[in-house]
């Protein structure tokens, strides 16, 4: 038993903040202004993801905790022990076995269900943030569906680069009304923001929250003729030898050697258990 | 004939002093106002309620529009007066800074307003994006160059482009000649001239020099302390002033 209540907030932060999450359910990728607590942590290390977290966990739940796809880098373990901590929750690795996910930058591979939830920490809500400074602005075009200025972003990535250089932060727009920035995933993620899980999105430092309900159409903007692409590198896992997951290269060493692993750590980690292996997996590993 | 602008009675005050007050005028297809009169004078103020920037206290600025006929744009929803902001207005600011998106390629600028409008295809907005770079006497080869990196003069061309590519049937211009040099105000009157003639356009141009609207202007309207002294055609305005502050007006100009 510990001082603090279930899940670090007061109750009343709580309710709170679950009618930011109701109002952005009932209207997809519509960004929800909630007064943002001061959380134990610095801005910027997933303050709006880990309230809208603990609005949502139930001391029966089991927390799963993903940094950049990793179960086991400084954000990851932080929080998992933070709410092991203050609320008591089960934990685990595994996609399959936790009821509320908490991630940043990355969408596991595995498929989620329809009794999960996967809650996002989000930098910048705002996908117009950088086209148009002004926040009375953005809204106004919210308001009145006038997106064509996220179209000058792409047609200048394609005027500069030759294609769609966006490839991360990848705007999408949800049930053919509301543009929305699905924070900094990969491109790559962005098809499996259809899902069958619930999505939330919290950002802590903006003071803002949104939603995607279960099924919803998200589709990612582009050009009909230069039409979205979810890209990775153009390798195989050498761990698992997975070729429809996304990699993270890791340099090995000062002679140019490099490696790519799937960055889902658990999704790799069980298919190595399965038996797969890749180019690097150690000669006793099989 | 309809008028396709038809102003009754607009007036702005801001708090005790007056913006401009009582203007009226009907403006015809293809024909191009100017707005003459000092600093201050309320042109600008003026200008900004036609177009939908401020909102006047009193009057109506009825538009001819192209699907319903003519309407109040001063009662429309903010949607469609939007919607007409970029189909069928358009707005060239005296500084093209307030009119361009510095960060954004000369391409991309002219496109906005294509976007904006529904176009997805980058190969035909970037098409439409050179004929009008062309137009306006900028080489295609600096379309993907931004703004910053263009004189003054070109910024201007490529402000009056980026208005112009969706094909607008009034635009409004608040001193477009301003802040350039003579040679370069020139060239620019000539472009804007001719775009005018070839497109069939209707424009109101604000302006303090009596020059601009001497070679622009079919019609004058001369404003001072936010109200309208007088009006007519231009050169019979210019050259046979009744009012004694157009009188000061035409004989201020040096003649070299």
């Amino acid at each position: 038993m510990n001082d603090y209540n279930f899940a670090y907030l007061d109750e009343q932060t709580k309710r709170m903040i679950r009618r930011a999450i109701l109002k952005g359910v009932a209207i997809p990728g519509y960004q929800v202004p909630f007064a943002s607590r001061e959380m134990p942590m610095p801005y910027g290390w997933g303050t709006g993801g880990v309230q809208v977290s603990a609005a949502c966990l139930t001391p029966e739940d089991t927390l799963k905790v993903i940094d950049q796809g990793a179960d086991d880098t400084t954000n990851a373990v932080s929080i998992r022990k933070f709410f092991e901590t203050t609320a008591g929750v089960a934990t685990t690795e595994h996609t399959r076995g936790a009821t509320v996910i908490q991630t940043r930058h990355r969408i596991p591979e595995e498929p989620l269900t329809e009794d999960q939830i996967l809650v996002y920490q989000v930098p910048i809500p705002e996908p117009l943030r950088f086209l148009e400074p002004r926040e009375t602005e953005t809204r106004k075009m919210h308001a009145l569906e006038d997106y064509g200025l996220m179209h000058v972003k792409l047609y200048e990535d394609i005027a500069r680069h030759g294609a769609i250089a966006t490839s991360y932060a990848y705007p999408v727009k949800v049930e053919d009304r509301y543009v929305m920035d699905p924070s900094p995933i990969p491109k790559f993620d962005n098809p499996k923001l259809e899902s069958a899980a619930i999505q939330l999105f919290g950002a802590g430092r903006e003071q803002r929250i949104y939603a995607i309900p279960p099924h919803t159409r998200v589709v990612s903007l582009d050009f009909e003729d230069h039409p979205f692409e979810p890209t990775k590198a153009d390798a195989a896992c050498d761990l698992c030898g997975a070729e429809h997951t996304y990699l993270d290269e890791v340099i090995i060493d000062d002679a140019g050697g490099r490696m790519f692993v799937c960055s889902d750590t658990d999704y790799c980690a069980q298919r190595q258990a399965a038996g797969h292996h890749g180019r690097l997996s150690p000669e006793d590993a099989a | 004939m309809t008028p396709l602008l038809s102003v009754r009675d607009v007036s702005k005050s801001y708090g005790q002093r007056i913006g401009c007050t009582e203007a009226s005028f009907d403006l015809y297809p293809g024909e191009v106002m100017g707005i003459v009169g000092e600093s201050g004078s309320g042109k600008s103020t003026l200008l900004n309620c036609l177009a939908g920037h401020l909102e006047p206290d009193r009057g109506e600025v009825i538009f001819d529009t192209r699907s319903d006929g003519p309407r109040d744009t001063l009662r429309m929803s903010e949607p469609e007066r939007r919607m007409l902001a970029r189909t069928d207005w358009a707005f060239v600011h005296q500084n093209p800074r307030d009119g361009l998106r510095m960060a954004v390629s000369a391409g991309g600028n002219v496109g906005e307003r294509l976007m904006a409008v529904g176009a997805r295809h980058y190969g035909k907005i970037r098409d439409g994006a050179i004929d009008w770079l062309g137009r306006v006497e900028i080489d295609e080869s600096r379309i993907d160059d931004r703004p910053r990196a263009f004189s003054g003069g070109m910024q201007q061309r490529l402000q009056i482009a980026r208005n112009l590519v969706t094909g607008p049937r009034l635009v409004f211009m608040d001193e477009p000649t301003g802040g350039l040099d003579v040679s370069v105000q020139a060239r620019l009157l000539d472009l804007l001239r001719g775009l005018v003639r070839e497109m069939g356009l209707s424009a109101i141009i604000v302006t303090h020099d009596l020059a601009v609207v001497r070679l622009l202007a079919d019609r004058l309207m001369v404003m001072k302390s936010g109200r309208v002294v007088e009006t007519g055609l231009t050169d019979q305005v210019l050259d046979d002033p009744q009012h004694p502050y157009t009188q000061l007006l035409v004989s201020s100009v040096l003649q070299v």
